[in-house]
């Protein structure tokens, strides 16, 4: 199947500021393609010339199998996006803000319709009221809204948990998968934080000083079967030892300062502490570290030697 | 000796018969010009001041015996000469002391006439001296120039027609002294490059200023409250 | 793009800043009517104290005509600064408030986009200058009433009949219009510049107070420079007061002294708009859009 986005060595230069450096990447249709990376890693000038904000020093962006460079306008109406915090205005309502953003978008919806969009992000309560007085869940929710007015096939969602409290990203983690099961739209979602885009992605690029990491099927990337464990006891050299003469010797990666680290299938961690009991290896700690994380860390920083890859 | 003497004596006599006096003359004319006792004209004024550009204007000009005199423009503004057009042939004639001497004859408009210097007896006047180019056969006055205390010197030029029985003329040009006019043009906000400065011939010139009144029509001696001549 | 128009111009004057200028004009001129009805007897023998030498003036100097002439010498020099609080905050307040980046991401043209939103901005100088000339003219003309118009200029003093008069203010306006649209214009460049519009805000006003400056100043240096500069020319409807003469000094009612000087003056201006138009068009298909 031809992928919605192909993205073609891009590059994007700030004077001397290298913030893209060859990327390229597709995604698939009806997927949630989650766009990882620290902070300054090149998330959000990415989606930027994605959605034709900056323009790219060199390479190609094609989106539905058109040139973005060439047919913008055709593209833009097949895109509803979010970038960073949604600002709106201030000094006009809810539902003047989705109103005034849907004839932008191409279309002159009716008040029921209007209403009904608001409803689905749970503002229509608020509707009459001006932005000025919204929190930062409702601005974000009403982002969303007319991020949607228009029915895209393809949404773009920069930080879309920036800001939220537990409830509203749960809200945005719902709303993305039902996104793809149920609307099968296609969905780029960019974040910083690794436990937002591993409950929503079905691929994955991470990203880092501009450079692609690693890309690919997220359930390649976080296989629980690959779940590293940290152990933490009083003494950690013997303990090392005693494991090593026991059926978890295959696990065993290295010992270090802070405890001994195994790398195991998630569902034997309590036959592991089982063990350590009857081993009589007297326990301070014991730490699933999440492989995604773990790998996350691991690529994004200096020094990087991919331990992890088979 | 005796020859000397005699030539002496015919110089004087000469110079006598000349310095004659003109009284007889002036009141005839102003015997004339007495038969108006008010009067109300119509008429167009134009100004012609080189610092003035001003479109022609009716006017209604109000006079009443002995020296009340109203130039009114029917709404609007008029720019006239300080002090000057005030002056009418009725009012310098309106003075009863005065020595009236003659000055010879001279040519106004290709008509010949007398020359009369009318000097007021009363040293408070405000009219020092007026000169008087009579037309004795019609005992009309063609020109009048006059100097004043306070406002300078006038000059009146006066063109007769139908009126000509009342000694009410049909056109009256009066010139006067002007001052140079100036603003800074940071006040007026013009940004245009200087003009060319101009000669001293053409500043003199621009010292110079006319209003000339066109009179239609005269309603003469029908009566005329002095509220008319209130500002 | 008249869809985006309208909602450019509906953003506008959903804004409340907008009113801002609305409201100054409004106060300034209510200041100087209630000023020059108390007192305005001696401004008028203030201003006429050198022709009053040599020349006496009768009749209402002070009508509505000539207070409109004094508003429109006094705000035209100030109404500047009022349009820029609009114009220069066009696409830097757009960036400030975050609204660029989501307006950008819809199907529309950026040079659409920056069309509609210079079309707006001369809408709403132009509904300004409306204004001003409702409050300026009309108010005045019920307020004081109306006459001839006596005005003084560097060298001479014009005086203009009653009847002669409405037509050149409608022209005055009209090339108004265009000078404040050429602030605007200046003020909509420099907008894109900055994501907040303090910046070009002062910068429009910087210019101005320069170039002004330059076109005031009688130093022959400059004289090669002053007949392309907008200020130079931005006080040309004051040349439908100046009157032609015939041979005999007699004032020709309907008549322009310059005319050429209103032509070439409005050409200047409508040149520097199409420039920083065509400039703000080409800065913005370029520019990256970071806010």
């Amino acid at each position: 199947m031809q992928p919605l986005v192909k993205i073609t060595a891009l590059t994007k230069q700030f004077g001397h500021l290298t913030a893209v450096d060859h990327l390229s990447f597709s995604v698939e249709p009806a997927s949630v393609y989650g766009f990882l990376g620290q902070n300054g890693a090149g998330k959000s000038t990415t989606i930027r010339m994605l959605t034709g904000l900056i323009m790219p020093t060199s390479g190609e962006i094609e989106i539905f199998g058109l040139s973005l460079a060439k047919h913008k306008k055709e593209i833009l109406q097949q895109i509803g996006a979010v970038i960073e915090k949604p600002d709106v205005y201030q000094y006009l309502s809810a539902y003047d803000n989705l109103q005034l953003f849907a004839r932008l978008s191409g279309i002159r919806p009716t008040r029921i319709s209007l209403m009904d969009q608001l409803a689905q992000v749970g503002l229509a309560e608020r509707a009459k009221d001006k932005v000025a007085g919204f929190s930062q869940g409702m601005k974000q929710r009403l982002g969303i809204a007319i991020a949607l007015v228009h029915q895209p096939q393809l949404i773009i969602l920069d930080e879309p948990t920036n800001g939220l409290d537990p409830q509203g990203i749960a809200d945005i983690r719902h709303l993305i998968i039902h996104l793809r099961t149920e609307m099968k739209k296609t969905v780029i979602v960019s974040s910083h934080l690794l436990s937002e885009i591993e409950q929503v992605a079905t691929q994955l690029l991470i990203i880092h000083k501009g450079k692609k990491v690693k890309e690919g099927n997220a359930s390649e990337l976080f296989d629980p079967a690959k779940t590293v464990v940290q152990l933490s006891t009083e003494r950690n050299d013997t303990a090392w030892a005693v494991l090593q003469n026991s059926v978890w010797q295959p696990y065993l990666e290295r010992i270090t300062p802070e405890g001994i680290i195994l790398k195991v299938d998630r569902r034997q961690i309590p036959a592991l502490h089982q063990s350590l009991v009857q081993l009589q290896i007297p326990l301070i700690s014991l730490q699933p570290r999440h492989s995604l994380e773990d790998y996350f860390l691991q690529v994004t920083t200096p020094g990087y030697v991919d331990t992890l890859s088979n | 000796m005796k020859k000397i003497s005699l030539l002496c004596l015919s110089c004087m006599l000469v110079v006598a018969i000349q310095a004659q006096d003109m009284t007889p003359l002036v009141q005839k004319v102003r015997a004339k010009i007495e038969q108006v006792k008010d009067y109300v004209a119509v008429g167009t004024m134009k100004t012609d001041v080189s610092f003035i550009k001003a479109p022609i204007g009716k006017v209604k000009v109000y006079f009443k015996k002995p020296d009340l005199f109203s130039i009114k423009k029917e709404g609007g503004i008029s720019l006239l000469p300080k002090g000057g057009v005030s002056i009418n042939m009725s009012s310098l004639m309106a003075t009863t002391s005065f020595v009236a001497l003659s000055a010879g004859e001279a040519v106004v408009d290709g008509i010949k006439t007398r020359v009369v210097k009318l000097l007021p007896m009363n040293e408070n006047s405000e009219v020092i001296l007026t000169t008087l180019y009579i037309q004795e056969a019609t005992l009309l006055v063609l020109k009048a120039v006059t100097s004043t205390r306070e406002n300078g010197t006038y000059e009146m030029t006066m063109q007769y027609g139908a009126y000509q029985q009342y000694g009410l003329p049909d056109k009256v040009i009066f010139s006067f002294n002007t001052k140079d006019y100036k603003l800074p043009k940071g006040i007026t906000l013009e940004f245009e490059e200087e003009t060319k400065p101009l000669t001293e011939a053409e500043k003199i010139k621009n010292r110079k200023g006319r209003v000339e009144i066109n009179y239609s029509n005269y309603t003469i001696n029908q009566g005329l409250a002095d509220a008319v001549f209130k500002k | 793009m008249w869809t985006l128009f309208q909602i450019e111009v509906y953003k506008i004057f959903r804004r409340p800043r907008t009113y801002i200028a609305f409201a100054a004009i409004t106060g300034l001129i209510g200041i100087i009517q209630f000023g020059l009805k108390l007192d305005g007897e001696q401004y008028v023998e203030f201003m006429m104290r050198d022709i009053t030498s040599s020349i006496t003036i009768e009749g209402n100097i002070l009508n509505g005509y000539q207070v409109c002439y004094i508003v429109l010498q006094v705000l035209l020099v100030h109404v500047p600064l009022l349009i820029a609080l609009v114009a220069a905050d066009m696409i830097s307040g757009e960036a400030n408030m975050g609204t660029l980046r989501l307006l950008l991401t819809k199907p529309i043209s950026r040079d659409a986009f920056l069309v509609a939103k210079f079309m707006a901005t001369m809408v709403y100088t132009l509904l300004l200058l409306i204004w001003l000339a409702i409050l300026a003219l009309f108010l005045n003309m019920l307020i004081f009433g109306t006459d001839d118009l006596f005005l003084l200029k560097s060298s001479y003093v014009v005086l203009l009949r009653e009847n002669d008069i409405f037509w050149r203010y409608c022209g005055a306006f009209a090339f108004a219009a265009l000078a404040m649209s050429t602030v605007a214009a200046l003020g909509f460049l420099l907008s894109l510049f900055a994501n907040n519009s303090i910046g070009p805000i002062v910068a429009t006003m910087s210019i101005i107070v320069f170039l002004t400056i330059l076109s005031t100043l009688n130093i022959p240096l400059f004289s090669y420079v002053k007949p392309y500069l907008f200020t130079t020319h931005m006080i040309g409807w004051k040349e439908f007061f100046d009157i032609k003469v015939n041979a005999s000094n007699e004032a020709l009612s309907g008549t322009i002294q310059h005319p050429m000087r209103i032509i070439q003056s409005a050409l200047v201006l409508l040149a520097h708009i199409v420039l920083f138009l065509v400039v703000s068009i080409w800065v913005f298909r370029k520019k990256d859009i970071l806010s």
